[in-house]
C-alpha cells in the first residue's frame, strides 16, 4: 500500500515540484499517472521508491515512512519495489539471463533459487526461447520484457514503470500493457506514469492526473486527460 | 556475505577487467610506471643505506696508548673508556698486532714494512666501538682527555662529513618515494574514475535493484586491487633481471672493497613483496575512492 499525505518537494534550484500530494493507493490496483511534461509526474513517481526525499509530508510505503527512511535502508525498499523505465536500463553487456538474474544476485540470492525464478519470470514474459540473446540482439518490446521479467523477478508487492511504452510502437506498447495486467492480476500493485492516450482511455483503470505539482483528477475507471485539455 | 557472493564478486571483478580493456590497461600502465620509478628508488636507498649501516659500523675508535703506560695503568684506561655512556665495546690489540694489521692492510707492498718486527715503532691501542655511530665524535673527545692516551684517531673530519652527507642522501630519497606515490594515487584514482564514470548506469541498477553499497563496492574494490598487482608486475620483472645481472657484474668485474651491492636474494623478495603491496595498496584506493562519489544517495 502506497500513502502519501501533504507531500512538498522543492528542488535545489528552486523548482517546486510536488505541491501538496494527498493520495491513497491500494494493495492490487492499477493506476495510471498522467499529466504534461514537467507537472511533477516523475518526482511523484521517484518518491514511491525512495529516489527523491520529499521536502515535507509523509509517504508511507508497506508500512514503512519513506521521509525519515536512512539511506542505509534504502536498498531493502528497494528489493520490495520493481521499477521499469521507457530506456529499460538494461546492460548491454550481460545476456537477457544474467540481466534478470542480476536483480536476484545483488540480493545475495543462492544460484539454484536464482536459476529457478528466473526461468519462471521469463516464461511469463514469454521471452524463454531467447535466454542468450544480448539486449541489442531484440526488439524495443522484447526489451522491455527483460526488464519488466526483472522488476518482478524478487515478487515485490508494487511494481512502478515511468513511461514503460515511451519508446514503443503502439502494438508493441498493448503487448506491454497486456504484460502488466497479468502481473496485476496476481496481486501486484501497479503504477505506471505514460502519455498513451489509446492504452488509458480503452483500459479503464484508475487513473491520477497531475498538474503543476498537485493531483488534479483521481478516478476510478478513468479516461487519459488533465485539466487543460480535458473538458 | 556468502560464499557465492563472494565467489560472484571475484568473477565479476575479472570479467570487468576484460570489459574495460583499454581501461584497464591505462590503469595498469599507470601503476607501472610509477612503481618502475619507485622500484629503481627503492634499490638505490636501500643500497645507500646498506653502505651507510656498514660504514657506520665501520667507524671506530683507535685510541693509542702512551708508550710509557704499564699492564695496570693500561687496565685503569680500558675501565675509564668503558665507563663512558654508549660505548659498546673496547677492544685490545697489542702493538705486535697492529703491525701485522698494518702490513696485511698494505697488500703486496707491505712486506717492506717486516723490517719493523725488529723494532717495533706503534703503540698498543684500544679499538672502541660506539652504541650508535652518531656518538662516535662525542665519545672520542671524551677519550683525548684521560690520562695515558697518546692519540686519538676516527677518521676526524671524514666521518663527520660522511654522516651528514649519508643523512641527505636518505631523506631526499624518502620525499622522492612519498612524492611519487601520492602522483601515482591521483593518476590511478583518475583513470579508475574514468572506468567507473563508464559503469555509472550498471551502479545505477544495482542500487535500483537493491543492493546495498558495500555489495556495490567489492567488485571495484577487488578490481583497484587486481590492477594494482597487475601494474606491479612488470616492474618487479623488470627490475628483478636488472638487479640480478647488474649484481653479478659487480661482483665478478668491478667489486670495490668498500662499496658491496645488497645480495639478490632476499633483497629482491622483499623489494617485490613491498612492491606488490604498494601496487594493491594504490589501486585498491583508487578504486575504493572514486566509487564513493557514486554511491551518495
Amino acid at each position: 500500500m502506497i500513502e502519501m499525505q501533504d507531500v512538498y518537494k522543492t528542488y535545489p534550484n528552486g523548482v517546486v515540484a510536488l505541491n501538496g500530494i494527498n493520495v491513497r493507493i491500494k494493495q492490487g490496483e492499477f493506476v495510471y499517472v498522467v499529466g504534461p511534461s514537467g507537472a511533477g509526474k516523475s518526482t511523484f513517481i521517484k518518491m514511491m521508491y525512495r529516489e527523491e526525499k520529499p521536502t515535507s509530508g509523509t509517504i508511507m510505503v508497506n508500512g514503512v515512512n519513506l521521509a525519515k527512511l536512512k539511506d542505509s535502508k534504502v536498498p531493502l525498499l528497494r528489493r520490495h519495489i520493481g521499477v521499469v523505465f521507457q530506456d529499460f536500463k538494461l546492460l548491454p553487456k550481460l545476456n537477457v539471463y544474467e540481466n534478470v538474474a542480476f536483480a536476484l544476485e545483488v540480493i545475495e540470492e543462492s544460484p539454484k533459487a536464482i536459476r529457478k525464478k528466473v526461468m519462471e519470470v521469463l516464461d511469463l514474459v514469454g521471452l524463454k526461447h531467447k535466454i542468450r540473446s544480448y539486449p541489442n540482439e531484440l526488439s524495443g518490446g522484447e526489451q522491455q520484457r527483460v526488464s519488466i521479467a526483472r522488476s518482478i523477478v524478487n515478487s515485490p508487492k508494487i511494481v512502478i514503470a515511468d513511461e514503460p511504452t515511451g519508446n514503443l510502437d503502439p502494438e508493441t506498447s498493448w503487448g506491454i500493457v497486456e504484460l502488466f495486467e497479468k502481473i496485476n492480476d496476481r496481486g501486484t500493485t501497479i503504477v505506471m506514469a505514460t502519455h498513451n492516450k489509446e492504452i488509458v482511455n480503452a483500459t479503464r483503470r484508475r487513473v491520477i492526473a497531475i498538474e503543476n505539482g498537485k493531483i488534479v483528477r483521481d478516478e476510478a475507471k478513468g479516461e487519459y486527460g488533465y485539466d487543460a485539455s480535458y473538458v | 556475505m556468502t560464499l557465492h557472493t563472494f565467489k560472484r564478486h571475484v568473477r565479476e571483478s575479472i570479467k570487468s577487467l576484460g570489459r574495460n580493456g583499454w581501461m584497464t590497461f591505462a590503469s595498469a600502465s599507470a601503476v607501472t610506471v610509477t612503481l618502475l620509478l619507485v622500484g629503481v628508488f627503492f634499490v638505490v636507498m636501500f643500497n645507500i643505506n646498506h653502505f651507510a649501516k656498514k660504514v657506520e659500523n665501520d667507524v671506530e675508535i683507535r685510541v693509542h696508548i702512551e708508550l710509557t703506560a704499564d699492564s695496570r695503568q693500561k687496565d685503569a684506561l680500558r675501565r675509564q673508556i668503558e665507563a663512558i655512556p654508549n660505548v659498546k665495546e673496547v677492544r685490545y690489540s697489542s702493538k705486535d698486532e697492529e703491525l701485522k694489521r698494518l702490513i696485511k692492510s698494505m697488500g703486496d707492498e707491505g712486506s717492506s714494512f717486516r723490517l719493523f718486527e725488529q723494532d717495533n715503532p706503534l703503540s698498543d691501542v684500544y679499538v672502541v666501538k660506539a652504541a650508535h655511530p652518531q656518538d662516535t665524535v662525542k665519545i672520542a673527545k671524551q677519550i683525548e682527555t684521560l690520562p695515558f692516551v697518546h692519540k686519538v684517531n676516527y677518521g676526524q673530519g671524514t666521518v663527520e662529513k660522511l654522516f651528514d652527507a649519508l643523512k641527505v642522501a636518505r631523506n631526499v630519497g624518502l620525499v622522492l618515494i612519498l612524492g611519487l606515490l601520492f602522483t601515482a594515487m591521483f593518476l590511478i584514482s583518475n583513470t579508475i574514475k574514468i572506468t567507473i564514470f563508464a559503469r555509472r548506469r550498471e551502479i545505477e541498477i544495482m542500487r535500483l535493484v537493491g543492493a546495498t553499497n558495500g555489495f556495490i563496492r567489492w567488485p571495484f574494490f577487488l578490481e583497484g586491487l587486481w590492477l594494482g598487482m597487475l601494474g606491479a608486475l612488470f616492474p618487479i620483472a623488470a627490475l628483478s633481471i636488472v638487479y640480478y645481472n647488474v649484481y653479478q657484474v659487480y661482483e665478478q668485474r668491478v667489486s670495490l672493497p668498500f662499496f658491496e651491492l645488497l645480495p639478490f636474494s632476499p633483497f629482491m623478495w622483499q623489494l617485490s613483496a613491498l612492491l606488490l603491496a604498494i601496487g594493491a595498496g594504490i589501486g585498491i584506493w583508487g578504486s575504493v575512492m572514486s566509487v564513493r562519489k557514486f554511491l551518495k544517495v
